[in-house]
């Protein structure tokens, strides 16, 4: 990373401020019966990154990114994306946005086409309305996408499985679809959960080079993972957490540094032996 | 056109040839003590496949008679608005009779048992407490059928809708054995514990030749739940077939006079149910909390998964909780049976209520399956205070929604649960 | 045991307005089930409201024109009143609560609570007449070949029923290939996904819920108007699950499913009752081990039996592709 990039200035430590945040949360807590699952002071996350966010089973990540979406209610705090407040907002309405989600086991309409699952994710076709899709006239508007979804498609090599039901593609397709399929909404912020979790090397590599394309396409991605070689690779920023607060925020030279995360992770890996 | 009568909506105009002289009739006496007084002006309707074949009024005798067009299965109902003040039907609920045979050249008798009708002369007094007993039993009733219910949604997902048969099948199973003239004509006591065998026996039977083979198949919640209830309505329907659809008492605790406790006047079963009742589910509850297969149960129900890879064998888990909740819902059946009548579709009646008890709870939690269920009985009950008697059966649907729309997971559920 | 009447019997009773009611009621409940996953397991509540809305309107002096734009808005009323508290919750709850409010709505409609309104048990009658004051054939005629005869009365409900029943597998062919459709098909894969992608489920949920009832309310008309009869015991219970059966045997999630399935399930459904009818007057053991009554019944085991039956062993029904329905669903 050149001297020149905005996050050099920026202090390798938790709740840090960043020159231009797209995403900002404060205070953000939810409990499960007596387990607190996240319980964030402040979050900042930098605008065309790659942001990982790393940590032991049950730290709280994929609730973090329920509760960032929309997905799941805090019991507290309030969250930004671009200055526009989200607390209250309908899962969907977040998606629409500009903040769209993925999840850990893939999500795959199964018995739609790849294609329909591509044009399902489009926005803005009055076709999708009652009204319009009685009366017509969305065919124009379904073209357009068709031509948007097929480039995609192709850029994410699954052309050929067009039309076949997205649910006979395999566990490594599906990720790959699911991953075109949030880009077909033009979204400002891409939050992946897990998306290399049982996926094979080979298509690893693949994923990797999909996903620093989408931030230099302009976009920011934030996605959890386990694997620290991975998060190395291919992060601007990692954010660790465990037991539901940030416990380390850095750059990933940084962070394979840190005490506390290394900590973290013994903790996890025993952890692990026992269940 | 007689395509069309066979047709289970078809609603012919009466049919006209009443050559044969085929009728259904009979004689409306009020008992009061050892007084019996006939009963004038009261009018009876007969139907056939929901339309109405006539309808006839009672002399001054208490006697009634309306042809009818042959030989058939019609259905009897006495229209209670037209019973004379303080005459009621000693069963509310048997103002229609659903399945009178009428055989080849029959005049068919049919009774309609009279006593004081319950809107004369009751202080409100005993009328709330009358009611708020009948409502626990009421209560105990549905919350023996839906621990069962709750218990198989907690460890396998999902929502038995033949688990109102199995209902049925324990009251249907103990009449056999207590008063069919081809069984052996135990007490209902003693005819209770191969009624209760048989609803466990069914419900380990539905999960060893139904539900884990279809759940080895990878079958969708949504799938087994249509196949659960073409399960509930083809057992419903071959019960109708066995049993008759003529609703029929136990001959045993039949007329039992009441007795008065705190000024509310009480039939001993209805405290014995609720005692019954009370004792059993505490059992289920020790069983829960104490026993090795009923902390599992636990176990499985909070995280399937989990508890597998810690060693738990889930499958006979699944089994015996089937068995369990077989079990109960043929004991609420007997007790259902006991303190109504025994009939085909009790258990789908009751389904309602039981449905509203396992809401109101939280779907999945046992003891809020328990407490709903009294919670439903005595709402339901003490509900007639407003509302006509027929209408009680709707105010469950009212819980049902009102809890949906405040409080969804229940009163003891978690909100994970319900997304 | 007379075959010929039977088999004759068996084709009016498939090709008769019971059958159009039924085919036109299973369109709406495949658009709910079948296309959108929706499990209502009260459908026959919304052909009881739709038909009483109906009736209850020209009882009160309405035109019948009036009474059906009632009966659909009160079908869809009650589709909304069921959804708004349940769809946002998991399939269960809506199975539920549906099956739930079809007993409970007919309770209300035969108590004598309702009488004002409802007649109670006795039901309206006689609503329909401007409906046959415009039978261009006269009623009492006979048209058919040979034996196959329906009356004129008959045939103008029929042609109406059918008619209708066309026209709503346009409207649904023309919703599900749209864009809407799409979505619809996409919340019965996977809810949060569609979710994740800007839809908001619960409304297009509401909205399927709302039209397949208003689709059923017009199909409880159709049979109202066939009999000229409204009765509350005309809408058990056991009307959803045939419409069920019908669903999955034409193809739940295909555009001609349930026409199919209604034509199918009602030739079987009859002919199988008219040999169980006869078995049991000439058959000397069916005879003793059923009743007249209990003969009439095993038609309603089948039903049940065959809903299970077909949901394990042929999901797809008669329309639909073998390989979708393989696709595990989640």
């Amino acid at each position: 990373m050149s001297d020149s990039h905005p996050m050099a200035d920026v202090a390798p430590e938790p709740g840090v401020r960043k020159p231009d945040p797209v995403l900002v949360a404060n205070n953000l807590q939810r409990s499960f019966g007596g387990l607190q699952a996240v319980d964030i002071d402040h979050l900042e996350v930098q605008r065309h990154t790659v942001t990982s966010l790393i940590g032991p089973n049950g730290a709280g990540k994929t609730t973090l990114f329920n509760l960032l979406t929309g997905f799941d209610t805090p019991d507290f705090g309030e969250w930004h994306l671009n200055g526009g407040p989200l607390v209250g907002i309908a899962a969907f309405q977040v998606a629409r946005r500009g903040m769209v989600r993925t999840f850990q086991l893939t999500r795959s309409l199964a018995r739609l086409t790849v294609m329909d699952n591509m044009l399902v994710a489009a926005k803005d076709n009055k076709g999708e309305g009652l009204w319009g899709a009685l009366t017509g006239g969305w065919h124009a508007t379904e073209q357009a996408n068709e031509d948007r979804a097929t480039e995609l498609l192709e850029r994410f090599g699954l052309e050929h499985m067009a039309n076949e039901f997205a649910g006979g593609l395999s566990g490594g397709q599906r990720k790959l679809l699911e991953m075109a399929r949030a880009l077909m909404m033009n979204p400002e912020v891409v939050m992946l959960d897990e998306p290399m979790a049982g996926v094979n090397p080979a298509l690893t590599q693949s994923l990797l080079t999909h996903i620093t394309g989408l931030r230099d396409a302009g976009k920011t991605v934030v996605f959890v993972e386990h694997d620290m070689d991975v998060v190395q690779e291919i992060s601007d920023w990692v954010v660790v957490m465990a037991e539901g607060r940030v416990i380390a925020e850095g750059p990933p030279e940084a962070i394979a540094k840190n005490r506390a995360v290394i900590d973290a992770y013994l903790g996890e890996h025993h952890g692990e032996a026992a269940t | 056109m007689f395509w069309l009568a066979a047709f289970a909506i078809a609603a012919l105009s009466p049919v006209a040839s009443l050559a044969t002289g085929e009728s259904i009739g009979g004689k409306l006496i009020q008992t009061v003590g050892e007084e019996r007084i006939p009963t004038a002006g009261v009018t009876i309707i007969v139907r056939q496949e929901g339309s109405e074949i006539g309808r006839g009024e009672s002399d001054s005798e208490g006697s009634w008679e309306i042809p009818v067009p042959g030989a058939g299965v019609y259905q009897v109902t006495l229209d209670t608005t037209t019973l004379p003040d303080g005459v009621g039907l000693t069963n509310p609920d048997a103002a229609e009779l659903p399945d009178v045979n009428v055989r080849e050249g029959q005049a068919k008798k049919v009774i309609f048992p009279l006593g004081e009708g319950t809107t004369s002369s009751v202080s409100s007094y005993e009328r709330v407490g009358a009611l708020f007993i009948s409502g626990l039993k009421l209560g105990a009733i549905i919350a023996l059928c839906a621990v069962g219910l709750s218990l198989v949604y907690g460890v396998t997902g999902l929502v038995n809708f033949a688990h109102a048969e199995m209902v049925t099948l324990g009251a249907v199973t103990a009449y056999f054995f207590h008063a069919s003239p081809v069984g052996p004509q135990w007490s209902l006591l003693v005819a209770s514990v191969p009624a209760i065998l048989v609803g466990a026996g069914f419900g380990w039977l539905q999960e060893t030749a139904i539900w884990r083979p279809l759940r080895a198949r990878h079958m969708g919640l949504v799938s087994m739940m249509v196949v659960s209830i073409g399960l509930s309505f083809a057992v419903r329907h071959l019960i109708l077939i066995i049993f008759g659809g003529e609703p029929r008492a136990y001959p045993d605790f039949a007329g039992q006079p009441p007795i008065e406790i705190l000024g509310v006047s009480v039939v001993p079963k209805n405290l014995i149910t609720i005692g019954v009742a009370l004792l059993v589910l505490a059992g289920v509850g020790l069983f829960l909390q104490k026993s090795r297969a009923g902390t599992a149960m636990r176990a499985v129900s909070d995280d399937a998964d989990l508890a597998e890879s810690s060693g738990i064998d889930v499958n006979r888990i699944i089994l015996i909780t089937w068995s369990l909740a077989g079990g109960l819902a043929a004991l609420g059946g007997i007790f259902f049976g006991l303190n109504e009548a025994v009939q085909w579709d009790m258990g789908f009646s009751l389904l309602l209520l039981i449905f509203a008890a396992v809401v109101l709870g939280g779907l999945g939690t046992a003891y809020g399956a328990m407490v709903g269920g009294f919670v439903v009985g005595v709402i339901v009950e003490m509900s007639t205070l407003f509302v006509p008697n027929e209408l009680k059966t709707a105010v469950g649907l009212v819980v049902l929604i009102v809890m949906l729309l405040v409080r969804p997971q229940g009163l003891f559920g978690t909100k994970e649960r319900i997304g | 045991m007379d075959w010929g009447s039977i088999f004759i019997d068996g084709i009016l009773a498939t090709i008769g307005p019971v059958t159009a009611a039924y085919a036109i009621s299973a369109i709406g409940l495949n658009l709910q089930f079948g296309y959108a996953g929706l499990l209502n397991f009260g459908h026959v509540a919304f052909m009881l409201v739709g038909a009483y809305g109906m009736a209850i309107t020209v009882d009160f002096g309405g035109p019948l024109w009036l009474g059906i734009i009632i009966g659909i808005l009160v079908a869809m009323l009650l589709g909304f009143l069921l959804g708004l508290p349940t769809l946002r919750l998991r399939a269960d709850y809506l199975a539920i609560t549906t099956i739930a409010a079809a007993e409970a709505i007919r309770l209300v409609v035969r108590s004598s609570w309702a009488e004002p309104l409802t007649n109670g048990v006795f039901g309206i009658q006689g609503f329909a007449d401007s409906f046959f004051s415009l039978n261009p054939f006269p009623p009492a005629e006979l048209y058919g070949i040979g034996s196959l005869v329906v009356t004129g009365r008959k045939l103008w409900v029929m042609i109406v029923g059918w008619t209708i029943a066309a026209l709503f597998v346009f409207v649904v062919h023309r919703l599900m290939k749209s864009p809407w459709g799409r979505v619809i098909k996409a919340i019965r894969e996977d809810e949060d996904a569609t979710t994740s992608l800007g839809k908001n489920v619960f409304a297009y949920k509401l909205q399927a819920l709302m039209i397949g009832g208003a689709i059923g309310g017009v199909a409880g008309m159709i049979l109202a108007i066939d009999q000229q009869n409204v009765t509350p015991d005309a809408y058990l219970p056991q009307i959803t699950f045939i419409l069920y059966v019908i669903v999955i045997l034409g193809g739940a999630g295909t555009i001609l499913g349930p026409i199919v399935g209604a034509v199918v399930f009602q030739f079987l459904f009859f002919t199988i009752d008219a040999l169980m009818v006869n078995a049991q007057a000439d058959i000397g053991w069916v005879g003793d081990l059923l009743t007249p009554a209990a003969a009439g019944q095993v038609k309603l085991v089948l039903v049940g039996l065959g809903m299970m039956v077909l949901m394990v062993f042929r999901p797809q029904g008669i329309l639909g592709s073998r390989e979708e329905a393989l696709i595990d669903e989640r």
